[in-house]
């Protein structure tokens, strides 16, 4: 496809402040179509950014202006699911959730689970690593995938992993996930299924400051339990999400916390009882217990709904996503809470507390002009707090294009190079999804010019722009 | 008491030295794991003095240690806040190093429950090949920027780096554990460690020696209920078989003939190779201990099941060790050891697969 209208559906994925038409997008439906395409974009030196269903956040998937938009959606069949072996091995553009209701027969399902699981593909899962509210005890998607199949963007078709637990040579299935489309084309993905636990339940614990929920957290994982799911909500996102789902919850209090337990009943009992004391030891408001499946389901459906129920109270939001040492909660939080009065923008709350991914929402008016930039600083700064309490600057959603400035905090030239040399093994000629990801030193010696932190300058051995 | 003593500066000005002279550095801690890794080239560079727990936060799961802290030290400290290491690693050693554990990439009967060495890696230092101090990852569960090199590293047998500080997640310990035990040939074995590995047990082994072994952890009522449901007896000396199969000193391991390491789907049948077996991780991971089945045979069958071999203690020094890699993926190799170590000073010729 080519022309403009074609292309429109393309301009942006889900971070749509950005938009750039691709120069044509092609939806090939074999392999060896793959193989053309990317042999011919090397011939003749043409980017190419693949894309699966568009739902990533952070403009990894953003077209370039002179280049192919390879869409990878009708890599869409599970090819097998082997419960013997407890794995499937399906094509990139298969849904997340598709791949549970497809084990679900045999009483088994995939762990990751992002919040767009409904629509986000596996290739994009790989792509980004994506974790979701289990990754605290069932890990991110590397812990999740035995073998990706790629191509190169010379057209090589490469293995990665085996169908056993590990692989011989270097572990670099660990570097494909999170790799953000940099380093190959993903055309098949084996994933490890685990068994469906036999029963799950939620505690809802409200509390009276946000210092004492976090401390909570830091309580039940103390305790010596790694429940399915440890999430929190501050008051704005409580109210904005009950006004919206109507879930029940306390709205009047200052925070919430879920906590999930899963697994056998026994088991769940024994854990439950045990979050439910450390939880009341913490100074919980009150706790309540899911008594059957709705219940846990309502419990959650705020939770669930928390991005779009923001989205209600303001014209726009921006979601950010840092992750902190859990211990650090409060007091960035509570920094959180003072930028958010600096910029004259409200800022709610709703994060996987169990493994401290913060999402802060900042809420603006795209049609205020300055208003999206104010927010993107504010994004920034609360991303450089992340890296400075010992945190980073992307938890799941990854950098795209959105977070290559905070690259430059978290990382030094050192590691960038090193980067880029890692990126120049699989594709010398920067052709797959460039300008994504990894910012190039040029970029850090500027923005550092205008952020000089501490009084130190980033990449001194740069020439000033 | 562990020594807190920072030696990266010295690490990294030899790797620098060696760098700039093209001599190659060949990296050790405490040698347990030398007959796996092998000895590599070059000058010897120890990690020894480089000791201390630099992070450890129980409430946070995470701890971050320097690459020649004891790891018997480092398993001591989390033992006394109630964590432990999911991996279950093998010491192989009283001189087992935190380095050589993540380098070397080995995990215990916990493995397939608890995950890898490289699942539980966050962060890392490490010098390259250049002379470089790096840091990737870090300290939080969760983390995607940029590209994951700190889970590179685990099992690169330190030929991309020479780790410096490693972080990984640490698990709490089970408030209870039990061991049941049934007699069944191997291929019962295999049925019952597929059915029970999908419904849900909270298992943390299981492992088949002529009998087949379950090891069940978790709060005391959940493994009190799952005993009930599988049966089974109950062993003396649970602890010693577990321990005997993660330090390989169970008899199994002291036959002759030379010791392969097979990894595999845990349901395929790979019963054409001559020797005796024993099956771990419920069936992910099988050892063949052989005078018969030649390297060629064992490669293709491992292959063939959708797994690899390799030849993990060898009556013959000199016998090929892994299968060769695919010209694509090994000639991938090279090339990632190139970017980690253009000049080849770090453990040269280690890592086979990359030589």
């Amino acid at each position: 496809m080519s022309a403009p209208e074609d292309l429109r559906p393309f301009e942006c994925d889900a971070l749509s402040a950005y938009t750039v038409l691709p120069w044509i997008a092609v939806l090939p439906e074999t392999v060896e179509q793959v193989r053309a395409v990317l042999r011919l974009c090397h011939s003749q030196k043409v980017p190419v950014v693949a894309r699966g269903a568009g739902t990533g956040l952070s403009g990894g998937a953003l077209p370039v202006a002179e280049g192919v938009l390879l869409s990878l959606a009708k890599f869409n069949r599970i090819l097998e699911v082997d419960p013997a072996n407890r794995l499937a091995r399906v094509q990139p553009g298969v849904r997340n959730l598709a791949i549970s209701e497809a084990a679900a027969p045999f009483g088994l399902y995939y762990a990751p689970d992002p919040s767009s699981q409904v629509a986000c593909t596996i290739g994009g899962n790989v792509a980004e690593n994506s974790g979701g509210v289990h990754c605290l005890k069932y890990g991110l998607t590397v812990h999740n995938v035995l073998q990706v199949t790629l191509l190169t963007i010379e057209g090589e078709l490469l293995t990665l992993g085996s169908l056993g637990l590990d692989s011989p040579g270097y572990d670099l299935l660990a570097v494909i996930n999170g790799s953000e489309g940099l380093l190959g084309v993903i055309v098949e993905v084996v994933v490890k299924l685990l068994p469906a636990p036999e029963t799950a339940r939620t505690l809802l614990a409200a509390f009276d400051s946000i210092e004492a929920a976090g401390k909570a957290v830091a309580g039940v994982i103390g305790a010596g339990l790694l429940p399915a799911g440890l999430e929190m909500m501050d008051k704005l996102t409580l109210r904005a999400t009950e006004e919206f789902v109507h879930a029940g919850y306390p709205v009047d209090a200052a925070a919430v916390v879920l906590c999930e337990m899963d697994g056998m009943a026994e088991q769940v009992e024994a854990e439950i009882a045990q979050a439910r004391a450390v939880l009341a030891a913490h100074g919980a408001l009150e706790v309540r217990e899911s008594r059957d499946e709705a219940e846990r389901r309502k419990f959650w459906a705020g939770r669930k709904a928390a991005f779009p129920a923001v989205g209600r109270i303001a014209p726009d939001y921006y979601c950010i996503d840092g992750t902190i040492p859990r211990k650090r909660l409060a007091e960035v939080l509570g920094r959180i809470g003072e930028l958010s009065e600096q910029f004259g923008l409200a800022v709610g709350n709703v994060f996987h507390a169990g493994d401290g991914n913060l999402h802060p929402l900042i809420l603006y008016d795209a049609s205020h002009p300055g208003e999206l930039e104010r927010a993107e600083a504010l994004g920034e700064e609360i991303l450089t707090l992340c890296v400075e309490v010992g945190g980073t600057v992307t938890g799941e959603h990854g950098v795209g294009i959105e977070k290559l400035n905070p690259m430059c905090v978290q990382f030094g030239a050192p590691e960038l190079r090193q980067f880029h040399s890692l990126k120049a093994v699989f594709d010398a000629g920067g052709l797959l999804n460039p300008g994504k990801a990894v910012p190039t030193l040029a970029r850090c010696a500027e923005f550092g010019r205008v952020h000089v932190h501490g009084g130190r300058l980033r990449c001194p051995e740069l020439e000033r722009f | 008491m562990i020594r807190d003593n920072d030696d990266s500066a010295n690490l990294a000005g030899r790797a620098l030295e060696a760098c700039v002279r093209g001599e190659p550095l060949r990296i050790h801690g405490g040698g347990s794991k030398t007959f796996y890794s092998g000895t590599g080239e070059g000058r010897a560079l120890s990690t020894l003095a480089h000791t201390g727990i630099v992070h450890y936060e129980p409430t946070e799961l995470v701890l971050t240690a320097r690459s020649g802290t004891p790891l018997a030290a480092i398993e001591a400290v989390l033992a006394e806040s109630g964590q432990m290491l999911g991996f279950e690693p093998p010491h192989f050693g009283s001189g087992a190093t935190w380095g050589g554990t993540v380098a070397c990439g080995l995990s215990g009967p916990r493995r397939p429950w608890g995950g890898g060495v490289r699942d539980a890696v966050l962060g890392c230092r490490i010098v390259n090949g250049r002379g470089e101090v790096l840091s990737f990852g870090g300290q939080v569960m969760k983390n995607v920027a940029g590209f994951d090199v700190s889970r590179l590293m685990a099992g690169a047998l330190g030929t991309l780096g020479l780790l410096l500080e490693i972080s990984v997640k640490v698990l709490p310990r089970p408030e209870c554990e039990t061991t049941l035990c049934f007699d069944c040939s191997s291929v019962e074995a295999q049925e019952r460690m597929i059915r029970w590995g999908g419904v849900g047990l909270p298992l943390t082994g299981m492992a088949w020696d002529g009998r087949l072994h379950l090891r069940l952890a978790g709060p005391a009522q959940a493994v009190l209920a799952a005993a009930r449901r599988v049966g089974g007896d109950r062993p003396v000396a649970p602890e010693a078989l577990w321990n005997g199969l993660r330090e390989q000193t169970h008899h199994f391991f002291s036959g002759e003939g030379d010791l392969w390491r097979l990894s595999l789907p845990p349901a395929v049948d790979i019963g054409s190779l001559s020797g005796d077996w024993l099956i771990d991780w419920g069936g992910a991971q099988r050892w063949l201990r052989t005078a018969v089945s030649g390297p060629d045979a064992v490669f293709a069958a491992a292959r063939a099941a959708g797994g690899h071999a390799r030849l993990f203690r060898g009556a013959n020094s000199t016998a090929t060790r892994c299968a060769p890699l695919a010209p694509a993926l090994a000639a991938l190799h090279r090339r990632v050891k190139a970017a980690f170590d253009p000049v080849g000073i770090l453990n040269r010729g280690l890592c086979q697969e990359a030589s």
